[in-house]
């Protein structure tokens, strides 16, 4: 059977959209495995690097922020509470950041050749999803350094954050990258950017220490899945189902709107890219 | 009768010009002028809501119809900026069209440019299966033809070597393999076939022919070289300002083409042409021209076509020993020769009653088809009073001109065509 293309100026979204992304599913593969394949050949120590990375920002962060400022951790070792906030941050400011990029440094493909434009800024987020694997290893070490024995249910809800963190990551990186199409100092604004909320998402210091403001906090999608990753694993505090219903439903919404400005603006990315 | 593949509709295609400098728009710049000129912005955007703005607007492409049939292949000819490679986005789906609709039935493989995706990093195998799965190949196709393209390409000893390792002809052999081995039923390809070695080139048509005779497949491509479409095509479309200027006979629509771009005035008129000053130490260009051998103002030559810059300059000044300097530049703007009338011991007096008019005549320099500019500058006693950059540009067409060899392809700018021997 042949396949039929009818090429019409284009409507922003429908969910020939979907079926068309799962068709091209390959690719979005290919995207991915290239990424990893490239940034692994290109540092001198490769795949170390993945654990390297997180383990030393780790270090640094407790003796600093552990160890000389005294900061709290509700009662855990403070290496593991920070490393699993770490996880979760680095997972999303990775992701975020070379998502949103994605679509500029890919221009010489975007330009000649056809495909959904959503596999660039997804296939980057995907990668990601391999180093957050890889550093968990440390974790593996440092919850059995410590003793812990995470819940049954703990381990159950894990996918489910990190499919959470992925919604918001990519929501957010879809609709920077779709700007920084047009508006090519945006990349510099970026940096700044993630470092500022670095410092407003709970990954250094527990949301416990805001005291009665932290509901503001608890507007930050990242705020619900750090807590319910620690809580989960750690078992210290019990889960919060509402603050991460909340967090669903942000990262959720973000995706969407993401989603929505990418359509919208799609069009035009291989006219003025 | 053959069953219809593509039908295009009435396509339109419009773009904005803008005229920022440097080319890309600046969040910073945007946020600037909100807030400096907050009501300049507001009103500028409720013109532009209700349609009463004077954006520039420039139809790329207007009216397009055709419609192609199962196993044709169409040449798709026109001048630099007539829209061919606008109609290859809009068919390849790159971007989308403004107004019509275009049906196709049937894969569409599209080949802009060989080698899109490669990595330099990767190895020649890696590339294989990234550039295959771009141009739309399923992985399982890829790995049962992997042998096929690596013997095409020749390139087998190197296959685990990174591709920035390569020479340039391996480079383009490789990515020219994954394109031919890739099995769409409609296959669109833009000017490709101008890399790559002559001997590369016959391999490459002979398996576009193969694919299309044997294998009955529909072929859209497009070229300034008129042997190949002239070899390959059964009909052709020529393109002019955005419309269809005739579609049929291959022969008849070289003939059309030939007469468009022979037929053009390329007098410019500098006062209109760029916004920069023309003028500098009280000299200004009044008109630069490229005279072609039939002694016509033109902006398109003939490959090997002898011709003449034609400038004039006028000066507010009266001026002695004038030295005037006209520099070819390649498309990228890299200096290709730099004559200049000194080094002629030819120099030029100026007054300010009457233009100067000089006339280069440049025989002996053969440039490969493709575009270049225009430099035009002054001299006195080795001081340069005026120089204008890229105040002109010109074209050489792949046709060649009288006796001229026809071009045979491969890099650079300048043709030469040596005797070659063994000793």
């Amino acid at each position: 059977m042949t396949s039929v293309t009818t090429i019409k100026p284009k409507k922003t979204f429908s969910w020939n959209d979907i079926r068309e992304l799962w068709r091209y599913k390959e690719l979005l593969y290919f995207f991915a495995w290239r990424d990893l394949k490239v940034r692994y050949k290109q540092t001198a120590i490769g795949i170390a690097w993945a654990i390297f990375q997180p383990l030393i920002t780790m270090l640094v962060f407790t003796i600093f922020f552990g160890g000389l400022a005294k900061i709290p951790s509700d009662g855990v070792p403070y290496p593991i509470f920070v490393f699993i906030g770490l996880l979760i941050w680095q997972f999303f400011s990775t992701a975020l950041s070379d998502a949103s990029n994605s679509l500029v440094t890919n221009q010489s493909i975007l330009t000649k050749i056809y495909f959904p434009r959503l596999i660039l800024p997804i296939s980057t987020v995907a990668t990601k999803i391999i180093d957050f694997f890889i550093a968990t290893l440390i974790l593996v070490g440092l919850m059995i350094y410590y003793h812990f024995v995470p819940h049954l249910y703990g381990l159950l809800i894990l996918p489910l954050l990190l499919v959470m963190t992925f919604a918001v990551s990519t929501g957010i990186g879809l609709f920077l990258a779709a700007v920084n199409v047009k508006y090519r100092d945006v990349r510099y604004v970026l940096p700044f950017f993630i470092q500022i909320l670095l410092f407003i998402t709970p990954v250094i210091y527990p949301p416990s220490i805001a005291g009665k403001y932290a509901w503001i906090m608890a507007l930050n999608p990242l705020t619900g899945i750090i807590k319910a990753a620690r809580a989960a694993l750690l078992g210290n505090i019990p889960i919060n189902w509402l603050l991460l219903l909340i967090s669903g439903i942000a990262c959720l919404f973000t995706l969407l709107i993401g989603l929505i400005y990418f359509k919208k603006t799609e069009k035009y990315f291989a006219d003025i890219i | 009768m053959k069953e219809t593949v593509i039908a295009v509709k009435n396509i339109g295609k419009k773009y904005i010009i803008t005229h920022e400098q440097g080319g890309y728009v600046a969040l910073r710049d945007v946020l600037t002028n909100i807030f400096r000129t907050p009501l300049k912005f507001f009103t500028q955007k409720a013109k532009e809501v209700v349609g009463i703005s004077k954006k520039e607007e420039f139809w790329a492409l207007r009216n397009i119809h055709f419609e192609v049939r199962r196993g044709e292949v169409i040449g798709i000819i026109g001048k630099n900026g007539a829209g061919k490679s606008t109609i290859l986005k809009i068919l390849s789906q790159i971007t989308p069209p403004t107004e019509g609709e275009i049906r196709i039935e049937g894969r569409v493989g599209s080949l802009l440019e060989v080698g899109t995706g490669f990595h330099p990093e990767l190895s020649g195998r890696e590339n294989i299966f990234l550039n295959g799965a771009i141009l739309g190949m399923t992985k399982k196709e890829i790995v049962k033809k992997f042998d096929d393209i690596v013997t095409f390409a020749g390139i087998e000893k190197f296959l685990d070597t990174p591709v920035k390792f390569y020479s340039s002809g391996m480079y383009v052999r490789l990515a020219f393999s994954v394109a031919a081995h890739m099995e769409p039923d409609i296959l669109i390809i833009d000017e490709v076939l101008a890399v790559g070695d002559a001997e590369f080139q016959k391999k490459c048509l002979g398996k576009m022919d193969e694919i299309t005779k044997k294998q009955g497949r529909t072929i859209l491509f497009v070229s300034h070289n008129t042997s190949i479409i002239r070899e390959l095509c059964s009909r052709c479309i020529v393109l002019d300002k955005g419309k269809i200027q005739f579609d049929g006979n291959t022969e008849e629509a070289i003939e059309t083409y030939i007469k468009l771009v022979r037929g053009e005035q390329g007098r410019s008129d500098v006062s209109a042409g760029k916004e920069e000053a023309k003028e500098a130490n009280g000299l200004s260009i009044q008109e630069v021209s490229i005279i072609n051998s039939e002694n016509r103002p033109t902006s398109d030559l003939l490959f090997g076509e002898p011709f003449s810059v034609e400038v004039a300059i006028s000066s507010r000044d009266t001026l002695k020993n004038i030295s005037i300097g006209v520099r070819i530049e390649s498309e990228d703007g890299h200096p290709i020769t730099s004559p200049t009338s000194g080094a002629s011991k030819k120099l030029f007096d100026l007054n300010p009653t009457s233009a100067l008019r000089v006339k280069a005549r440049i025989a002996d320099c053969t440039l490969v088809p493709g575009q270049y500019w225009i430099t035009v500058s002054a001299t006195r006693h080795d001081q340069k009073l005026l120089e204008i950059m890229k105040i002109k540009a010109f074209f050489v067409g792949a046709d060649s001109y009288k006796d001229t060899p026809s071009y045979t392809g491969g890099w650079g700018v300048i043709n030469s065509n040596p005797e070659w021997s063994s000793y």
